[in-house]
């Protein structure tokens, strides 16, 4: 109550200086951070010069022998059909990461608009798209993604789609219940008083404020949609052999570990790398939003 | 008798973001004996807040006791190691915030969270506690003592839930209370409930207390001593009879001027109206609105004409702000009509067209929830501009700056977050936005409640000055009729939905008076010692205080709190019209004979 709140005193609020201190501040990139875009910048290169770095192609046969380090196969050796695991893994690096961030993309897009329709219009609007979500989320995913793949026919964009349809069922409950929250502020009763329409009020009110867990649900959902997609492969009804996905990889070498062969924790390690760097970028930027707060807040 | 607590020249810094250490209480000592009352009193900024903190043994983050003894018994509280400070706190200093509302947590109820402290420090087991409580609810007048621990903090009144947090902190029987600024927040008619709440307690239990507050009529009622603090510096102190009555200080007698005049009738206003013109600017007829199938407003008539401020003023839950989201089009009226010179409204913001949204202008309460804090101030003034001028982005930006001149920020300002802006500063942007749409009215919503006497002040003085400049009419919703009584050309009272009074400003606030309008009007405290008491003695008091707002279908609403309510007519019959002056009309059942005979009375018994 008695600090800084003389009215037109400007001294007690952040003065130029320290304001334009506190920007770099947040600028700056910490330890973690550089850790996550390094480790992503390394599979983003991987993925896209796949067919340059790879020394075999994706689905060529360069030994006799499985689960061995062999001569003609580069130095992870071969899996179960004696393809090289290197060049497996590189390309699988562009399928496994690709598809999901596709999957996450068309997930986030149609979820958020949902959403947020659902939450300004409320009404018969919420009510319908609610109720569809709900029945759609009574299903296990897993089951539900068994059922739709099973009964179109396996593709990869069947398996995008149903991914992203899949997630956006989370997403749309998430940014449904923050735009709700955020709606009944009174800068939104200002837009609507103004005569604002709902697509302003959504990108330029709620959107900026809901951005922050919006980014971090992100970066969990796009691992899930690695995992999610890598599962679908592992059953069988995501990537088809032999295209290369991580997943998979996995369950193509698993008995490979009964001889001791990494061919099957490889991938698997991969899939943990981008996870663990997707989740500490988006700590980084939970961090750094939470700093352009005001000081008095944070403190 | 020996000082239950002696603060020995006290030292506090605080620190600014990134910035150095500066001092904000400079050498603050008195002291404090047990079963007195001692005020601390100034401006924001004055250190009143620090210093009580700093009782307990507390320091806001960023800040710091750098030098200085607080003695609790002779003990030193700063000494104190972690644990030492834990035991101190909620048992032997107790603290009363100014938000009861924010101070409770709104998932558990009131009984587990008025004995979570005694239970905590081992001194009673959970039955003894809520025996405790009960008995405290009773002796701070609490309605029901026995069942309202059971209740959620959300079902009760704010007046009980301040009244309820006074339970809380005296339920280890301190040795000292800290009251920060426990009736800012409320009604007039809420301030004397609770604040004869706290004095009785205060007496019965013989407790220190120290009261925080800007407001010298409120210290008047509740101090024995009062230190006047400006700029983490002690101006003055004294016993409260030597302070209000004769101030020696120069700080302390300009303290004395700003305080509220008592609203009184006859002031700098034209006396008579000059009568209602034919097409006023903005008329509204006989409009009822509900938020589902809850009505808040029934049959509400209001004119306001060009270049004009019309005061709308009543309790919290009469219906003020549903009366400004009806107006502006967010809550479409089930019945009645609003128009604009004449031309009818459609009700909904959506069957208004731009032109019509632009006349009528929206300035919210909470300065802070009405900027959204992800744009710049710039991109805030900047959307109305682009929205109803069709500015280019050169435009705009000139315009920007010439608006946050008009209400004298920096231009500099354009560049900013609203989180880097005081209070006062950001409630001048919030008055910018709706400038910017170059409006005819202006509603302005409580627009000063949440900022202390002397910023809203300054807004006034501001509102007052554009209004001059740019023949804007106002809207002026408040509950403080203090402020409306020296800004508002004319004034509705609200009660529950209903106007119970409206008239030129002067006619409002002299005999004859509605009922409701004198017990608003009584409730302003006045700067005097034993006013308090006095108060509590008027039928009005004894009849209208202490209760909440009810809302009623039929019948007059005022008629459990109306000291002169007429049995077997009143509870089942509206009110009729009657009409004292010229546009001077009141809604009762009794004559305007009767009710300014009985006031006229009712003054000369007080006076004499």
């Amino acid at each position: 109550m008695s600090t800084g709140n003389t009215d037109s005193t400007i001294s007690m609020a952040p003065s130029e200086e320290s304001n334009g201190k506190a920007k770099t501040d947040n600028l700056r990139l910490t330890m973690t951070a550089w850790i996550a875009i390094a480790i992503l910048s390394f599979w983003l290169f991987v993925a896209v010069f796949a067919p340059l770095l790879a020394p075999h192609g994706e689905g060529e046969m360069v030994s006799m022998e499985s689960f061995k380090v062999v001569e003609e196969a580069s130095f992870l050796g071969t899996d179960y059909l004696g393809r090289d695991v290197l060049s497996r893994i590189i390309y699988g690096a562009r399928m496994t990461l690709g598809l999901a961030l596709i999957a996450t993309l068309l997930s986030f897009s149609t979820g958020i608009v949902l959403g947020f329709v659902a939450a300004i219009s409320k009404g018969w609007v919420d009510q319908a798209l609610s109720r569809t979500v709900d029945a759609i989320m009574a299903f296990p995913s897993i089951m539900l993604a068994l059922i739709i793949i099973g009964g179109v026919g396996t593709s990869l964009t069947v398996v995008v789609f149903t991914v992203a349809m899949i997630d956006a069922t989370r997403v749309y409950r998430l940014s449904r219940a923050l735009a709700l929250d955020a709606s009944v502020m009174d800068y939104v009763n200002v837009a609507e008083a103004r005569g604002e329409g709902v697509m302003w009020i959504m990108l330029h009110e709620i959107l900026p404020n809901t951005i922050v867990p919006l980014a971090a649900e992100f970066g969990i959902r796009y691992t899930f949609a690695i995992l999610f997609i890598s599962s679908l492969s592992f059953l069988g009804l995501g990537v088809q052999p032999p295209g290369a996905d991580w997943g998979v990889m996995v369950k193509e070498n698993l008995q490979g570990l009964l001889y001791g062969a990494p061919a099957a924790l490889l991938p698997a390690f991969c899939i943990t790398t981008v996870s663990v760097a997707v989740n500490l970028l988006v700590d980084w930027f939970l961090h750094r939003s939470s700093t352009m707060i005001p000081g008095e807040l944070m403190e | 008798m020996s000082d239950l607590l002696k603060v020995e020249d006290l030292w506090v810094e605080g620190r600014p973001p990134g910035g150095e250490y500066i001092p904000i209480v400079k050498g603050v000592s008195f002291s404090i004996k047990p079963g007195e009352v001692l005020a601390l009193i100034g401006e924001s900024g004055s250190g009143k807040s620090t210093i009580s903190l700093a009782t307990m043994g507390y320091a806001r983050p960023g800040c710091r006791v750098s030098k200085g003894k607080i003695l609790l018994k002779g003990e030193d509280v700063l000494e104190l190691d972690l644990k030492g400070r834990r035991d101190l706190r909620g048992s032997r200093v107790a603290y009363v915030a100014q938000s009861a509302a924010a101070a409770f947590n709104p998932s558990m109820k009131i009984n587990r969270q008025v004995t979570e402290a005694p239970v905590l420090h081992g001194l009673m087991d959970e039955n003894a506690a809520v025996n405790h409580a009960v008995d405290l609810y009773q002796r701070l007048d609490l309605p029901n003592p026995d069942m309202i621990g059971r209740r959620y903090p959300h079902q009760v009144s704010g007046g009980q839930l301040q009244r309820l947090m006074a339970a809380m902190a005296l339920s280890c029987t301190p040795d000292l209370l800290v009251l920060d600024e426990p009736t800012t927040a409320l009604d007039v008619t809420t301030q004397i409930e609770v604040l004869k709440a706290f004095k009785d307690i205060i007496r019965r239990e013989n407790t220190a207390a120290i009261y925080v507050t800007h407001d010298l009529a409120v210290v008047a009622q509740i101090a024995d001593h009062i230190v006047v603090l400006y700029n983490g510096e002690v101006m003055e102190q004294g016993t409260t009879d030597q302070i209000i009555n004769r101030p020696t200080h120069e700080y302390t007698k300009t303290l004395m001027s700003a305080v509220r005049k008592t609203p009184q009738g006859g002031a700098s206003h034209s006396g008579d109206d000059e009568g209602i013109s034919a097409t006023p600017l903005l008329q509204v007829s006989d409009v009822t609105a509900a938020y589902g199938p809850v009505t808040i407003l029934r049959n509400v008539d209001m004119v306001v004409e060009e270049k004009e401020t019309v005061g709308v003023i009543g309790e919290s839950g009469c219906g003020k702000s549903t009366m400004a989201r009806v107006i502006s089009g967010l809550l479409p009226p089930v019945a009645g009509d609003i128009s604009l010179n004449g031309h009818s409204l459609p009700g909904a913001v959506k069957g208004r067209n731009r032109e019509q949204l632009k006349r009528v202008q929206f300035v919210f309460q909470m300065a802070d929830v009405a900027l959204n804090p992800r744009q710049t101030i710039g991109k805030i003034l900047g959307r109305p501009l682009a929205f109803y001028h069709d500015m280019d982005t050169a435009q705009r930006k000139d315009r920007v700056g010439e608006l946050l001149e008009l209400v004298e920020l920096p231009k500099a300002f354009a560049k900013r977050y609203p989180g880097e802006l005081s209070g006062g500063q950001k409630q001048r942007v919030n008055l910018a936005r709706a400038l910017a749409a170059e409006p005819d009215v202006i509603l302005c919503d409580e627009v000063t409640s949440a900022l202390d006497t002397v910023v809203a002040a300054s807004i006034i003085k501001l509102l007052e000055s554009l209004q001059e400049r740019l023949g804007v009419s106002y809207v002026f919703i408040s509950h403080d009729l203090s402020t409306v009584a020296v800004f508002a050309d004319r004034i509705v009272v609200l009660y529950a939905g209903r106007v119970v009074e409206q008239g030129p400003t002067a006619r409002v606030l002299s005999p004859p008076f509605h009922p409701y309008t004198k017990l608003l009007l009584s409730s302003v405290p006045e700067l005097r010692q034993g006013w308090l008491e006095d108060v509590m003695e008027t039928q009005e008091a004894r009849s209208g205080i202490a209760q909440g707002v009810q809302m009623n279908a039929v019948g007059c609403p005022f008629v459990k709190r109306c000291p002169v309510s007429i049995d077997g007519v009143c509870e089942t019959q509206i009110a009729p019209k009657r009409l004292s002056a010229n546009g001077h009309v009141i809604f009762c059942h009794r004559q305007i004979d009767e009710l300014l005979s009985e006031q006229e009375m009712a003054v000369g018994t007080a006076v004499g």
